[in-house]
């Protein structure tokens, strides 16, 4: 009769300032048990400071099959990067 | 191994020229080295065969806690206990993010634990096998995490990324749990003649289990052949098995024991030990139900999931009554 708990994905702040990162999901009835469970789970070994979690279903997710007309745009834009431009040596360090 | 002889429903591995272009696409994406993300197509087999592979690895993790958690109110010391507690934690943390990546192909984890509590799923044959004494945990750690290793390493470059990304959690868990085992078999070969005696009764009780864990040879299997085209098996039971046999036979050396095994010799020519072949109608009984703790492992399971409905309903339904108190307007 037992309904299946939620699942909620799991984002921990590693120790030394970096942005939240996804490690993985679990169940839970709720957000604090899931908050409660992913201490457990997810950093048993001081792999975090901080633990978000959020409901996998409210997650907006784009499709797989978008991939070509959301990213290959950024292919043909190598000047974004620095390594476009040549700098002379004589112009030192930049 | 955690997985053994895991089904694909392929009759013969197809060339690429009876694959349709969706499939050639898919296979041609693996054979460079890419990673197949949840939502991504993939063929069924694909799919079934990994949740088969994912969900055996996972309850594995979870039985597999069953064996070990029988000598933690006898551990000789306080702080062998903690060690053991830990690990065992481990094992339910493996088996957790198993079980996540199973969901990822569209599965349930109730549909997951109802697989394994009717006995229609299987797990890893080794864990069959009764706990008699403190060396036996010793045993486990080194032998049995230690042959787990040797499959869950190649199974990091795994094809389908959410089981990849699992297996390199796992992997940096998973050399604690070795070391812990074999420390205390080392320690135990400093005492007396008594707990050296266990030692090598554990060896002699765990050695051809442990071998067994990697599954009869698959040179000739077509699922084999198909799950390493699909990069989700990377290197054949056999090769696993003689790499785990030169691994283990110097440690065993090294801790004074005797490999139970008359025809264990090195060979030099191949560069590694020619040894015996595990009685196989043993492992196939065990696979079939009848081990030695087949009964008493699943029962163990079916119980602490039926102790706990009334825990998860009630968990459950506090939530649900948060939620509609938290509703603007809902009445208190």
């Amino acid at each position: 009769m037992s309904s299946e708990w939620p699942l909620w994905e799991v984002f921990i702040r590693g120790q030394h300032g970096l942005n939240h990162r996804h490690v993985g999901s679990l169940h839970a009835p709720d957000a604090e048990m899931a908050i409660n469970n992913a201490r457990d789970v997810y950093t048993r070994r001081n792999e975090g400071v901080s633990i978000w979690v959020v409901r996998s279903s409210d997650i907006a997710a784009s499709a797989p099959s978008e991939k070509g007309p959301l990213f290959e745009p950024a292919n043909a834009k190598v000047y974004r990067h620095p390594t476009f431009f040549d700098i002379p040596d004589e112009a030192g360090h930049m | 191994m955690y997985a053994q002889m895991v089904k694909t429903d392929a009759s013969r591995v197809k060339s690429p020229d009876d694959m349709d272009s969706q499939e050639r696409a898919f296979q041609e994406r693996i054979d460079a080295g890419q990673k197949i993300e949840p939502k991504e197509w993939m063929p069924e087999g694909y799919r079934k065969t990994l949740i088969r592979q994912i969900s055996q690895h996972a309850h594995s993790e979870i039985v597999g806690q069953l064996p070990e958690g029988n000598w933690i109110t006898r551990a000789p010391t306080l702080e062998r206990k903690a060690i053991l507690l830990a690990k065992v934690q481990d094992e339910a943390g493996h088996g957790l993010y198993l079980y996540c990546a199973a969901e990822t192909l569209g599965v349930s984890r109730d549909a997951l634990y109802e697989q394994l509590h009717s006995g229609k799923a299987k797990y890893s044959s080794i864990f069959n096998y009764p706990t008699l004494s403190w060396a036996d945990i010793g045993a486990i750690g080194w032998l049995v995490d230690g042959a787990a290793i040797m499959n869950q390493v190649p199974l990091q470059r795994c094809s389908y990324g959410p089981y990849s990304r699992a297996m390199i959690r796992i992997c940096k868990e998973e050399s604690f749990h070795q070391r812990q085992g074999y420390d205390i078999l080392i320690k135990m070969m400093k005492g007396t003649p008594a707990q050296k005696a266990m030692v090598q009764d554990a060896l002699n009780r765990w050695w051809w289990p442990s071998l067994m864990m990697f599954g009869p040879s698959d040179d000739a299997s077509v699922h084999s052949v198909q799950s390493m085209a699909w990069k989700i098996k990377q290197n054949s039971n056999d090769e696993l098995r003689q790499k785990f046999v030169d691994q283990t036979v110097p440690q065993a050396e090294y801790l004074g024991l005797a490999v139970p095994d008359p025809d264990l010799k090195w060979n030099e020519e191949k560069g590694g030990y020619d040894f015996g072949e595990p009685d196989w109608n043993e492992f196939f009984e065990v696979i079939a139900g009848n081990g030695p703790c087949n009964a008493e492992r699943l029962g163990a399971r079916r119980t602490a999931w039926e102790d706990g409905a009334w825990f998860r309903d009630g968990l459950t339904a506090h939530a649900e009554k948060a939620a509609r108190r938290a509703q603007p307007g809902a009445a208190e």
